[in-house]
């Protein structure tokens, strides 16, 4: 019992890491109809770049909390900015083309990422300092780190504050109003390029704030790592429903426990990639639009 | 015993009731006419019995074979061929391939022989390409054969696309709005087309119009659709001089 | 009919005349081993591309994953090898294994060309990325393979005259397939897949067929790529890979024969010239996937044909075309 919790416990902290990430690619394809297959990489360059800025900080001899704090806000600011300058650069001169021409050019881009930071950086991994407290409490078997409640409060905070703000605000709505139809929104005086970018930094944020939360819980980052992670946040879209932004946070969560319980099951944890496209694969065949997806109709 | 029978039929798209117990005779050499206002399912009804949708309900039958459940290109293939309200043609292909792949059907080679060019595809595709050929020709495109189906003028793009329908050698025409984007010398072509159309191929045609004028002169038979559903069944003067009818195109002041 | 008889003659003699030449390259020594290599590595891209360009340029589906066909292809053939016929043989066993590589590949297809009659565009795509995935797991957790070590123990049965043969083969029934009734159906399918099924043809059916032909090429070539590099390992068969032939594809040209050898011929020898540059070579093929989308989505061919690749009975509406669009707008 005790190790069914605690696996749970890791299950939701590893699951708030996927949830933030998933919403980045589904804010995009709610908005965009692209998959941005580079949003994984994306996650990894913000690793690297908390990477960066925390040993900029921590040079400066700030407290740790802040130390934290201006590395989160930092990688999620550069993050935002690079993304904005993908999507100017590489996909809105596509935005009227097929989309399997911009999808393939995520999928371009996001390669170019991987290498460009192999290339610059080199393949060797680096660790990222520890930020946040990590003290352990013992509630009868059970052990709760002061570090996973932070992931999963954080992770939690921030996706309500997102929720929010694409439910509630004027921005949030015109972000709907374009994901519902992209020719009429502009005639209204929404100003589509403006929100479009918005939406790429919006997500990317997000996916930084994944990231430096990510590498406090597994400091080890290299040029690669967001090849795996993007994957499954990926997934966890899809199965949640792809375009949907409470489908990516449940899809998040779903993901974050098969990969907690997949080597509970099955015999060894290399299974894990296995299962979750697996499951990709049957949501697709079964439901393609995911749980909480809404059913196009075909037109004649 | 009528060629095409359907009963009943009924579709809803979620919870609305896009048609609801449309019925339909429909004998050989019959010209029939489906109208009603926008929105009035009308297209749906074409969707459901070419096998588009499936049904909520309802049984649709061509010479006594059930076709709800069938595949689009089997009941094609069975003898319905039908043309769409806006053009859709497969652009980038030549005019000659239009045609051609509206012969799918009836090119009966294996694929081992497609892949090795054995005679008998070498055969049937000489057929094919012959019957395309009397297809185009008769519809007067034969000089446009080479040139990509884009790159026709609107009203040779129409008629390239009821010629592709034939290609599969239909018992039943199913037009959808053929007059559209047409001024009024181009409909009394195309009446004259259609009457022709029937007799040269002994077709039965089945034929959703938006203007009354076309469907007052060609048709034997009408059904008005409204709301999906049917309010008013009859010939042509009997349609005219209906108050539900006028009512439906016209509003409720003018009856 | 006589002259017919006679450029099929010549025809004939072109194919003969490159096969000849490829014995000779192969044993003569004229050329070094490295430069030879590249040239299989050419040949073998040219059936990669092609198999692909069968999907994603001619039916206009959207594929992301053919290397997840090719591994399946390079491991069965390589199991065949060494398991089957226990590196007897010697060349006798290789045919059997290319086509028992091809048939296993052709098989995996039916995963991702199931889930194609209801789905299109970007989900197929996300369905073929989960196939390559999932092969490259299974491939990692089966110890017998030698999971993520990789296979080994593979004869070097790959040669020069064996890559020019397969192409050769690929090349006449990709064009054979093209220019037939289900060549057509498949185009149509591109075009307009709801129309295509309305005016009679079997897109199901045609789908299946598209998909099971390209993965039997692309098993084939990862037969022919095992058996050249003699070591196998499931990190080979990525989505990198995939990435690779998708910019082949869209380099050459989309829905083009010649296109398709174009870009894998360009793209291969590109790369090696790069060698140099280490590392940043491998920032170079995304980069031009990228330039490639925005500035020419289609290739350089793109959805054209040298007309050597064209049946001669369909050669003489695709000359008149220019002509008459002139007339038609006139």
């Amino acid at each position: 019992m005790a190790v069914i919790l605690q696996q749970t416990l890791n299950g939701l902290q590893l699951g708030s890491v996927y949830a933030l990430i998933a919403l980045g690619y589904t804010m995009v394809y709610g908005i965009l109809r692209l998959i941005n297959f580079a949003h994984g990489d994306i996650f990894m360059i913000a690793c690297y770049i908390g990477f960066f800025a925390s040993g900029a900080f921590l040079a400066r001899h700030l407290p740790t909390w802040a130390v934290f704090a201006s590395t989160l806000l930092t990688s999620m600011v550069l993050t935002a900015l690079l993304a904005m300058l993908i999507e100017r650069s590489a996909y809105k001169p596509l935005r009227y083309a097929p989309r399997v021409s911009a999808v393939i050019t995520a999928l371009g881009v996001g390669l170019f990422l991987e290498h460009f930071t192999l290339a610059t950086l080199g393949p060797a991994p680096r660790a990222i300092p520890p930020l946040l407290p990590a003290a352990n409490y013992n509630m009868g078997g059970l052990t709760i780190s002061s570090l996973q409640l932070m992931i999963i409060v954080i992770s939690i905070i921030l996706m309500l504050l997102l929720d929010t703000v694409v439910q509630k605000t004027m921005t949030g709505m015109a972000m709907r109003a374009i994901s519902f139809d992209k020719t009429v929104v502009p005639l209204m005086g929404v100003p589509v390029d403006r929100i479009i970018s918005l939406t790429f930094a919006i997500g990317s944020a997000v996916a930084a704030a994944g990231g430096i939360l990510y590498s406090q819980a597994y400091p080890i980052i290299n040029p690669y790592m967001g090849v795996r992670i993007g994957w499954w946040a990926f997934i966890a879209a899809v199965v949640g429903g792809i375009g949907n932004i409470r489908g990516a946070m449940l899809g998040g969560y779903i993901l974050g426990f098969v990969e907690v319980f997949t080597p509970t099951i099955l015999p060894s944890s290399t299974y894990r990639d296995f299962v979750a496209f697996t499951i990709l694969l049957a949501v697709l065949i079964v439901r393609p639009t995911g749980i909480l997806g809404r059913v196009a109709a075909q037109k004649v | 015993m009528p060629l095409l029978h359907v009963e009943q039929l009924t579709h809803y798209f979620g919870g609305l009731r896009a048609v609801s117990d449309f019925n339909l005779d429909l004998h050989e050499g019959e010209v029939v006419g489906l109208i009603g206002p926008n929105g009035a399912g009308k297209t749906t009804v074409f969707n459901l019995i070419t096998g588009v949708y499936r049904p909520t309900r309802g049984r649709i039958q061509l010479d006594g074979k059930d076709l709800v459940g069938m595949q689009s290109c089997d009941i094609v293939s069975m003898g319905i061929a039908r043309t769409f309200q806006t053009i859709r043609l497969f652009r980038e292909l030549s005019v000659l391939d239009n045609v051609r792949i509206g012969h799918f059907s009836q090119a009966r080679y294996s694929v081992g022989a497609a892949l090795f060019r054995s005679g008998p595809f070498r055969r049937q595709e000489e057929r094919v390409r012959e019957r395309a050929y009397e297809l185009l020709e008769t519809f007067n495109l034969s000089r446009y054969a080479s040139s990509p189906a884009k790159a026709l003028p609107y009203g040779e793009q129409r008629r390239l696309e009821i010629a592709r329908a034939l290609a599969s050698n239909p018992k039943i025409l199913l037009l959808d709005e053929p007059a559209a984007g047409m001024n009024p010398n181009e409909i009394d072509r195309l009446l004259e087309t259609i009457a022709w159309l029937k007799d040269r191929f002994g077709l039965t045609i089945f034929l959703i119009e938006h203007q009354m004028r076309v469907v007052m002169g060609i048709c034997e038979r009408i059904l008005v659709l409204d709301f999906g559903e049917t309010i008013a069944e009859g010939t042509p003067d009997e349609i005219r001089t209906n108050p539900r009818v006028l009512e439906a195109y016209l509003g409720k002041e003018a009856s | 009919m006589h002259s017919d008889v006679l450029k099929s003659k010549r025809t004939l003699l072109l194919i003969a005349a490159g096969l000849a030449l490829s014995f000779l390259v192969e044993r003569s020594g004229l050329v070094s081993s490295y430069v030879l290599q590249i040239l299989m590595y050419v040949g073998i891209n040219i059936i990669l591309t092609l198999s692909l360009n069968l999907v994603n340029g001619y039916m206009g589906e959207f594929s992301v994953g053919h290397a997840g066909f090719m591994a399946v292809g390079a491991y069965m053939a390589s199991i065949v090898t060494v398991w089957v016929f226990r590196n007897s043989l010697g060349w006798l066993a290789f045919p059997v294994a290319i086509l028992a590589g091809g048939a296993a590949a052709a098989g995996t297809s039916l995963i991702v060309a199931i889930p194609s009659f209801r789905t299109r565009g970007d989900y197929l795509a996300i369905v073929t990325l989960a196939f390559n995935m999932i092969v490259k797991s299974l491939l990692e957790n089966i110890e017998a393979l030698g999971g993520p070590r990789g296979f080994l123990g593979m004869n070097r049965l790959t040669n020069l005259v064996w890559v020019y043969v397969w192409c050769a083969i690929t090349i006449y029934i990709i064009r054979n397939f093209v220019y037939s009734n289900y060549g057509r159906a498949m185009l149509s399918i591109r075009e307009d897949e709801v129309a295509s099924n309305l005016v009679s043809v079997n897109t199901r059916q045609t789908k299946v067929l598209v998909f099971v032909i390209s993965a039997f090429f692309a098993g084939v070539a990862g037969a022919l790529f095992a058996h050249l590099v003699q070591f196998i390992n499931p990190r080979t068969f990525s989505i990198q890979k995939s990435t690779d032939i998708l910019v082949m594809v869209y380099l050459g040209g989309i829905g083009s024969i010649f296109g398709s050898i174009l870009g894998a011929t360009v793209y291969t020898v590109l790369l090696e010239l790069l060698r140099p540059l280490g590392v940043w070579r491998w920032v170079v093929g995304p980069l031009m996937l990228v330039v490639l989308m925005i500035t020419r989505p289609t290739g350089i061919m793109g959805l054209r044909e040298f007309l050597g690749f064209v049946p001669r009975e369909e050669r003489a509406e695709r000359r008149k075309e220019g002509t008459a669009i002139a007339a038609a707008s006139r």
